[in-house]
């Protein structure tokens, strides 16, 4: 196991793990955990070695199976990339801690498969984080998506509609993905992202290359819910079953900004003139703060808590895509750095979720009232997630909406700064509702009036809570090392240009 | 300023946020839990008391604990102004705490433990904004300090409770999210930093109308001040037990929002530049609408709380006043009002628990007669109220003198006539209690014979404080050394 | 007007493969049977197929089998031989596009067993109630 290949092994092994719990996970239940949990473990280890060995050596690039580039499969480990997997490897490892617990009770005898898509999906993400290839892009986007309808298939109620209507809305945005990238491949004749970047600036042909762009922008937009084109996502991810929430929401859509963020980086540069079209940037961050505001407001409609949350993590789709479209440092730096903590505190909101639904069974607002008695040390986290997502410091949400703020002073974008203090704003009324429901209600308040009495602490199980309050704790932690974070990781991982 | 790197400022922000733990796990065991409230509270004033002398010396502490943001870093210190602020909101939760328990005891009030260790945090908070080292922590510990007193306000858990807890936090928390939070970008911006520095930072980075705007962002951005017309939350928090109305929304809630607006205009702004662009009219225009409304709107409460808080928010608009008027008597004026006005508030709303726990009563139009049955806890009410308006010989005196010869200075003889009105109608809305309490005859047979004095645990703290507001009088010389080095450099 | 076609004539693949993808597109958003949404998506994944296959075509190119020892000595005139590239990328392409359509058709027959049914309203009219 030589040191430069480690981030292989990161992504290798929890594909080989996909297969051991099909095969073995069919004869024994008790497989699954161990194999789950030793691969995801060891992936994150393997992640953050060479997270550590980047830090310290810089970025390299990988040949896959000595085929050189740019005919062969090449991978990219660089500061940006590494971060990313450091990410998908400890959000996966934390949420199938409490996926296992809640799949073991929602589907029986079926854990072995949801686990083997389960795996798949991470390691398609681990793959997405690392390719540089802009085709790969496409195959390992599918992989991830095709298990991703799987798991929502396995969902309650509508849950096979919502994935069907999911299947239809993916595959039309990676189709269009495809087209752009087959544009793109008729007017350079390569694939590789470096190539491209050669290439690109080469080229005379305008219209044409704008359109490779474009179609390949709004393909991705798609797969991640980017106002107006987020319909499906609500559905999907409340339908979900939660062990499969807890890794699909905080990962699917930010992985996919770290793909548009390479996408107009890597393969295009910041010197591309569709970026820099002020009209361009204008109409993109409008349509970001729009999709804030909307998502928001949508937001305040809902009366289920885990449909609430499907409509924030639109909202902050808009507030990373805006940030990434503001053109500058600060707003990417904003935009990579809410990558991170937007990742985080989904997870923590839907762990809490996932930890509430053991207990309360739904999770409709009545159905919460008196959590706070019962449910004293998820309610702690939720809230921490809470402050988190309106940007009370010093949790983590705060610092990257700092950045994003500056970033819209700085570009002039008075719309994305007004929506992001909008949204701040409604998420404060959201989770406030959620807290007072919780803290003043409790259960049986019509047969006993207000209700002092004692009500006693029934906790969800402990492998729920141990990482509902890991990340709970990570909101904190990574709060007070932005600085860190920033100086030494995404300073680096901001393209040339910035 | 010569501040040496110290984790004692850190230690004592954290005593009291660590010392939940404990106070959690003794639940079950309220005598314990209560030593453990205590204990911590005294070990808190010990801190802060021991770092007096090197900031007496002119030196002082400072503590970072992570660069979060390029040129912006987590971080206390401990000046003159912080240590002011810290020693007045220590020493009074000592004594709160003392009361709070005979309080929750003689009520039998539920859900102590949460009780006590949300006050703990609350309290780290406080000290928290008082050693902040910039703005940005100062923001922190505010919102902390918001979360952590909404428990307290809606300890009830009752219709009323809660509709007051929307509007604490619906004020509180939005005015620090939509006007602080931008307030403090623009600085950032513009500057590059937000650390607090003796003079401002803003000099000559802003012309007029930025600094216009961001002074009045922050007025209203820090609605802890209850700057009229965002004083609505403070009337309704009061619906809280007692000893939280009086140390929280007495003290350290209030003061808060009242010392981080003197942080901004002392070391954000700089009275230099405020003076030069001739913005103190802001404050004192804000100021005075508020002293004299407030005045008059606590003339029409019945409810003794309710006029004690609206009492408080017309008080809080002096020391802003006092800052405004930019001249050095003003603003020693402001500041030392500062802890006047703490010990004298207190002082009054222990006594409106006092006899909350004695009578069951709190509407003063019930109160005849209660002064000859509670004369201890009558007494320190009219102490108080004495140094509240500003009368000699209490502790009010000196800072309401001082204002008035501060408005003289900078000629602002309007000012002197906000000063002297409202002190009439702070009479006038304190003098027709301690008369009803006896002189009134109780009407109805349902006469206060049966009714004694509070237990003694609610009694010392009262009688303490409101000795203090005579020895403020009488040795005023340690705040005002420290003020002096705050509003003369 | 002549020019025009000259130019549609001259591109025709292209234009085939616009007119497909649009059908296909159209099929996929406004049809209210999943059978025919899925039939949609799958025309729209042939259209973008048939696109990258006729872009490796040449006017009178060879197949890229090509014999080692020849290409050693005499070099490869690429002007002559298709380019393989797309068509490795669309046997890739398929293959997904395949996977998608067995989980696609994976669901509808769940869905089917669920509310009887594969038209969109009725499956919603049935979900509400």
């Amino acid at each position: 196991m030589s040191p430069t290949n480690l981030h292989m092994y990161a992504l290798a092994t929890p594909l080989i793990g996909a297969f051991a719990v099909m095969v073995l996970g069919r004869y024994s239940r008790r497989a699954v955990a161990p194999i789950v949990l030793g691969v995801l473990s060891f992936s994150f280890a393997a992640a953050l070695t060479v997270f550590l060995q980047v830090l310290s050596g810089g970025g390299f690039r990988y040949v896959v199976g000595n085929w050189l580039a740019p005919y062969g499969i090449e991978l990219s480990v660089d500061h940006l990339g590494s971060l990313m997997q450091v990410l998908v490897s400890g959000v996966a490892l934390t949420a199938s801690v409490s996926a296992l617990k809640s799949v073991a009770n929602d589907l029986q005898d079926r854990q072995h498969l949801f686990f083997t898509l389960y795996l798949i999906l991470i390691a398609g993400l681990h793959g997405l984080v690392l390719t540089a290839d802009a085709f790969n892009v496409y195959v390992l986007l599918e992989i991830a998506s095709i298990t991703a309808y799987g798991l929502i298939a396995l969902g309650r109620g509508r849950a096979i509609v919502s994935s069907f209507n999911y299947v239809i809305m993916g595959s039309t945005g990676a189709c269009f993905y495809l087209l752009g990238i087959g544009y793109l491949y008729i007017l350079t004749g390569t694939l590789n992202m470096a190539d491209l970047a050669r290439i690109i600036p080469t080229l005379q042909s305008g219209p044409a290359l704008a359109t490779a762009f474009s179609f390949c922008i709004v393909g991705l937009w798609i797969k991640m819910a980017f106002f107006p084109l987020h319909v499906w996502l609500p559905n999907a991810y409340s339908d979900m079953p939660d062990g499969a929430a807890v890794l699909v929401a905080p990962l699917m859509t930010k992985v996919t900004i770290y793909l548009m963020i390479r996408f107009m980086f890597s393969i295009f540069s910041p010197a591309y003139e569709f970026i820099q079209h002020a009209g361009v940037q204008q109409i993109v961050v409008g349509m970001a703060a729009l999709g804030i505001v909307c998502a928001s407001a949508m937001a305040l409609g809902q009366k289920n808590l885990r449909r609430m949350l499907t409509y924030l993590i639109i909202a902050e789709v808009g507030y990373m895509v805006g940030g990434v479209w503001l053109a500058n440092t600060q707003g990417l730096t904003g935009a990579i750095l809410h990558i991170v903590n937007d990742a985080l505190m989904t997870l923590c909101l839907f762990l809490a979720v996932s930890a509430i639904a053991s207990r309360a069974g739904a999770l409709d607002f009545e159905s919460l009232r008196g959590l706070f008695r019962r449910m004293p040390v998820t309610m702690a986290a939720l809230v921490v997630a809470a402050l988190s997502m309106i940007g009370v410091p010093p949790t983590c949400g705060f610092f990257s909406k700092w950045y994003l703020l500056l970033g819209g002073i700085q570009a002039g974008q008075w719309l994305y700064v007004g929506a992001l203090i909008f949204s701040s704003l409604v998420n404060a009324v959201l989770f406030f509702r959620v807290i007072e429901i919780a803290y003043f209600r409790t259960p049986d308040e019509g047969a006993h009036g207000s209700g002092h009495e004692a009500v006693p602490i029934r906790e969800a199980p402990a492998a729920m809570l141990q990482p509902l309050v890991a990340a709970a704790a990570a909101l904190v932690v990574v709060g007070l090392a932005t600085g860190p974070l920033v100086q030494h990781v995404i300073r680096f991982a901001l393209p040339g240009g910035f | 300023m010569n501040l040496q790197p110290s984790t004692w400022p850190l230690a004592a922000v954290l005593i009291s946020l660590l010392g939940t733990v404990p106070i959690l796990l003794s639940e079950r065991r309220p005598n314990l839990r209560e030593t453990w409230t205590v204990l911590i509270s005294l070990g808190k004033f010990a801190i802060i008391a021991s770092m007096l002398p090197a900031v007496l010396e002119g030196g002082g502490y400072r503590f970072t604990l992570a660069e979060v943001l390029p040129g912006v870093a987590i971080a206390l210190r401990v000046d003159a102004m912080g240590m002011y602020f810290a020693l007045v909101a220590s020493f009074l939760w000592i004594l709160t705490s003392i009361y709070s328990i005979g309080y929750m005891r003689a009520l039998d009030e539920h859900d102590q433990t949460r009780y006590y260790a949300s006050f703990a945090v609350a309290m780290s908070a406080t000290i928290g904004v008082a050693f902040s080292a910039n703005l940005l922590t100062l923001y922190l510990f505010y919102e902390m300090l918001s979360l952590s007193t909404y428990p307290l306000v809606t300890h009830k858990q009752d219709a009323e409770a809660r509709s007051a807890g929307r509007k604490y936090l619906t004020y509180l928390l939005g005015t620090s999210v939509a006007l602080t939070l931008p307030a403090m970008i623009l600085i950032y911006v513009l500057t590059g930093t937000l650390d607090f520095s003796v003079g401002g930072i803003l000099a000559g980075k802003a012309d007029a109308s930025t600094v216009s705007i961001l002074l009045v962002l922050l007025v209203f951005g820090f609605a802890k001040a209850a700057v009229m017309p965002l004083h609505g939350w403070l009337p309704a928090a009061m619906v809280a037990p007692t000893p939280v109305s009086s140390f929280l929304h007495g003290v350290a809630v209030v003061k808060v929002g009242v010392f981080s607006i003197l942080r901004m205009v002392f070391f954000i702004f700089g009275t230099g530049l405020l003076a030069d662009l001739n913005l103190g009219a802001v404050l004192t225009a804000l100021a005075s609408v508020t002293i004299l409304g407030a005045s008059l709107v606590a003339l029409t409460q019945d409810n003794l709380k309710r006029r004690l808080a609206y009492s408080t928010i017309s008080q809080l608009s002096y020391m802003i006043l006092g800052a405004g008027m930019l001249t050095t008597a003003g603003m020693a004026g402001g500041l030392l009002h500062l802890s006047m006005h703490a010990f004298g508030k207190i002082t009054l709303f222990l006594c409106a628990g006092a006899i909350y726990i004695a009578a069951h009563k709190s509407n003063i139009s019930e109160m005849d007669g209660l002064g000859r049955r509670m004369p201890v806890t009558y007494a320190a009410f009219f102490m108080a109220s004495l140094s509240i308006i500003g009368m000699p010989p209490m502790g009010g005196f000196l800072s309401k003198w001082s204002l008035v010869v501060g408005a003289i200075d900078g000629g602002q003889l309007l000012l002197v006539a906000v000063v002297l009105v409202s002190s009439l109608l702070s009479a006038a809305y304190f003098f027709p209690i301690v008369y009803r309490g006896f002189f009134a005859r109780a009407a109805g047979e349902n006469g206060p014979e049966e009714i004694r004095e509070a237990p003694i645990l609610c009694l010392i703290p009262l009688s303490v404080t409101a000795l203090f507001c005579l020895g403020l009088f009488l040795w005023p010389s340690l705040a005002l050394q420290l003020i002096q080095m705050v509003v003369s450099p | 007007m002549d020019a025009i076609l000259t130019e549609i004539i001259a591109k025709y693949n292209y234009w085939i493969y616009v007119v497909l993808m649009m059908i296909g597109f159209y099929a996929m958003i406004g049809k209210n049977n999943l059978v025919k949404k899925l039939l949609g998506m799958n025309i729209f994944q042939t259209a973008i197929i048939l696109m990258f296959i006729s872009a490796g075509v040449k006017k009178g190119g060879l197949i890229p089998i090509i014999d080692k020892q020849a290409a050693l000595e005499h070099g490869v005139n690429s002007a002559l031989i298709n380019n393989p590239v797309p068509h490795v990328l669309m046997l890739t392409a398929i293959v997904v596009s395949v996977s998608v359509t067995g989980v696609a058709l994976a669901l509808m027959q769940r869905i089917y067993r669920r509310y009887g049914t594969l038209e969109e309203n009725e499956i919603l009219e049935k979900m509400d109630r």
